[in-house]
């Protein structure tokens, strides 16, 4: 009898017939990364919409009252105006600045590139938080090395951190420095996808390089364009380090961003519900700007395809 | 059979000797802490051997007292402390004992033990404290956290003896030389006498660095220049004052007393009137010595000419910068007895003096009796460089918080936003009228009072 059990052709188990379908599987190797994103997303991010709907001390539900309230203030409005200045100036400079260097980087010839990109990346590789302070040093009120070769040739001082207008200046500046290099390479990567018939074919057609640039690249890059530009704002948006680092939101408030205005009013001045709701602000629209150029994306790829 | 000398009964016997023997010193201490862990999150101090001293502290209290201790020194660089508090209050779990900066007890007081037992017995040892440790740590009549020694700073006038005697025309040291007597000059260290020699260095070109940015430097000169010309922003019952003679006085001085100052103040941050002072560009800063100490390691012939003394006075009375640390366990520590032995401990005389001189003078403690530390004494080149720099009877002066005696909830906001140096930033650098300042920081105070 037990010599019967053990030559019978083993049965396949529940366990097996699940592995055997492809969804599960797929389903089993994407756990680790659902897992993740759950625990440090989904979960923070539904933790600070609970804490948005508490009062001050969180020990009463007050529903909107915070966002209201932030309504309400004159300075939160400044905030929200220079977030959008910021975002929307760093992230176009860094599109059309990213968009001339790729085009430069593929015309060179295929030796020397590889040095060039690996040089031009570089802003992007330094941790911003370092590279930041030694932009910091570079517009240091009393020791800045910019003034002191600006007075070399006879000019005078500039309030680089000082004045509101130097100051956003300043603050996007670095921005762009270091956001660019990954605008470079995603459009390097595009470019260097458009088959070059199209280019052949339109040159053939007589188009001039304005013409091809128009009607051959832009189409072919449109979904990396809308990409990019939906990835750098959502991050430029939620730029801390920058800011923080160069101003910390000075002079007179004139340079705070949503993430530096909801640290100083959350953590160091004791209001973490009111910080969380200044944090969250612009959550909606982004995730509605993201939702209709993702949609693009999706039909013109469908089109493509 | 030979045997090795050791029978059952010899075993059985040194074995419950043994197990009495350990026992005894646990019950010993189980009387006076409760033994176990204790998880410490302590201020990471500016001066290296000031971690040495207090781990040194510690872990000897730790040894003598079987309690098994792990000790962290949290920076306050990047307001990680700040970052540290608010994890632990939203997890509520962490270290059983913090380090809480000058504002946070009221803004975790609900998780924070009562430490009346401990000042009680403090109080009755070494005397009075000063109010604003009061008003910072106790939260409606309870003692919430025990304010500490380490890290606690005063920020009296720093300045340059022979820069200010040549261009300021005062002598600080006979002003306030280092004994227990003023001279004869100090009742006229007013806000006026300051104007002049501010005047006369930033002719000289070495004007008095007095940073006017949104940092704790600038909030703390620029809060007790306010509180000395009777200019409150919000009353003890957190009623808006703002509208009144003394603010637009103190407003009315300070666009003259920027004349005198290096244009680039309304941005310089914390580190920026340290390395004027070093530098050399600068007669006069409100700072803790840690200038000092540094200007004596890389500058000596700077260092050499440093001088200590009180802020000066103005028709409201004389009033010290003083930015005070608290130590803290959370009701949610496992180990509340020792937490609490442990702060006591930490707060007792000799290691106040301990701490003192490890840190060459930098550590204030909250007590007035503690002032007699011979560290300040003994601290130089110039001899006596820091003996001015905790307050003393004969300054006629009080420590002082800025904001005060605003409700600290109101305080905290008014503090971390700088609000005051704001206003003084509008009418200086806007060039505002006076009356639009206030009218704007009027709103402004409005939106701090919400619940």
């Amino acid at each position: 009898m037990s010599d019967a059990v053990l030559l019978a052709p083993p049965r396949p188990n529940a366990l097996r017939r699940m592995a055997r379908r492809n969804s599960t599987t797929a389903f089993l190797l994407t756990l680790p990364l659902i897992l993740l994103i759950l625990g440090l997303v989904v979960y923070p991010f539904c933790y600070a919409v609970y804490l948005s709907t508490l009062n001050k001390r969180q020990t009463r539900f007050i529903g909107w009252d915070n966002f209201s309230f932030l309504l309400g203030r004159e300075t939160f409005w400044d905030v929200v105006f220079q977030s959008v200045l910021f975002a929307v100036t760093a992230v176009l400079l860094k599109a059309a600045i990213g968009f001339i260097l790729a085009h430069v980087l593929h015309a060179l010839p295929a030796k020397g590139q590889r040095k060039w990109r690996g040089m031009l990346l570089v802003p992007w590789v330094i941790p911003p938080a370092i590279s930041t302070l030694a932009w910091w040093w570079l517009f240091d009120p009393s020791y800045s090395a910019f003034n002191w070769a600006l007075m070399g040739f006879g000019v005078d001082p500039v309030p680089w951190l000082g004045a509101t207008g130097w100051a956003r200046f300043s603050v996007i500046l670095v921005n762009v420095w270091y956001g660019s290099p990954f605008f470079m390479i995603m459009y390097l990567a595009a470019l260097k996808s458009v088959p070059d018939q199209l280019y052949e074919a339109s040159a053939i057609d007589g188009a001039s390089g304005w013409q091809k640039l128009r009607f051959v690249t832009f189409p072919m890059m449109r979904n990396i364009i809308s990409i990019t530009v939906l990835f750098s704002l959502i991050v430029t948006f939620a730029n801390f380090d920058i800011v923080r680092i160069l101003t910390n939101g000075g002079p007179q408030d004139s340079t705070h961003v949503f993430a530096t205005y909801a640290f100083q009013v959350g953590i160091q001045s004791g209001d973490i519900p009111l910080g969380a709701s200044v944090s969250l602000f612009m959550f909606p629209l982004l995730a509605v700007f993201a939702i209709f150029t993702l949609r693009g994306v999706n039909k013109r790829t469908k089109e493509m395809a | 059979m030979e045997g090795n000398g050791i029978t059952r009964r010899s075993v059985l016997r040194a074995g419950a000797a043994g197990m009495a023997a350990s026992a005894l010193p646990l019950v010993n201490v189980h009387g006076q802490t409760s033994g176990g862990k204790l998880a410490l999150g302590l201020w990471d101090h500016w001066v290296p051997a000031g971690n040495d001293a207090m781990r040194r502290i510690v872990m000897d209290w730790g040894q003598k007292n079987r309690v098994d201790i792990q000790l962290d020194f949290i920076t306050s660089v990047g307001n990680k402390n700040l970052l540290t508090i608010a994890a632990e209050s939203q997890a509520k779990q962490g270290h059983d004992v913090l380090s809480f900066p000058t504002w946070e007890i009221h803004a975790q007081s609900e998780l924070l033990e009562p430490m009346d037992d401990v000042m009680g017995r403090l109080a009755q040892k070494y005397g009075a404290l000063n109010p604003i440790v009061e008003y910072l740590a106790k939260v409606e009549g309870k003692w919430r956290a025990v304010p500490a020694v380490s890290g606690s700073q005063n920020k009296p006038s720093l300045g340059r003896i022979d820069l200010l005697k040549q261009h300021g025309g005062i002598d600080v040291q006979a002003m306030y030389p280092a004994n227990d007597t003023a001279g004869s000059a100090a009742d006229d260290w007013t806000w006026d006498t300051f104007l002049k020699a501010a005047e006369g260095c930033h002719k000289a070109g070495v004007p008095f660095g007095l940073p006017l940015g949104n940092f704790p430097d600038a909030n703390d000169w620029v809060g007790s220049l306010f509180r000395s010309f009777g200019a409150e922003l919000v009353n003890a019952k957190g009623e808006i004052t703002a509208k009144s003679d003394g603010v637009r006085a103190v407003l009315a001085y300070a666009q003259k007393l920027c004349q005198f100052l290096p244009n680039d103040v309304f941005y310089w941050d914390d580190a920026s009137n340290n390395r004027a002072l070093i530098s050399g560009k600068s007669a006069l800063i409100f700072n803790p010595p840690s200038a000092w100490a540094v200007a004596k390691r890389d500058a000596p012939q700077v260092a050499e000419q440093c001088w200590s003394f009180p802020a000066p006075a103005g028709v409201a009375g004389r009033f010290t910068p003083y930015l005070p640390y608290f130590w803290g366990a959370w009701s949610f520590s496992r180990n509340k007895g020792a937490a609490k032995a442990l702060v006591e401990y930490l707060s007792e005389r000799e290691q106040a003096q301990a701490m003192v001189t490890a840190s060459n003078g930098y550590d204030i403690p909250p007590f007035a009796s503690m002032t007699d530390f011979d560290a300040w004494a003994k601290e130089g080149p110039p001899t006596g460089v820091v003996y001015n720099y905790p307050v003393r009877p004969h300054h006629k002066a009080e420590q002082f918080i800025a904001d005060y005696p605003a409700p600290p909830a109101v305080a905290v906001q008014m503090y971390n936003q700088g609000i005051q140096a704001k206003m003084i930033a509008r009418v200086v650098q806007n060039k505002e009228p006076v009356d639009r300042a206030i009218a704007w920081v009027t709103r402004e105070l409005e939106g701090f009072q919400r619940g």
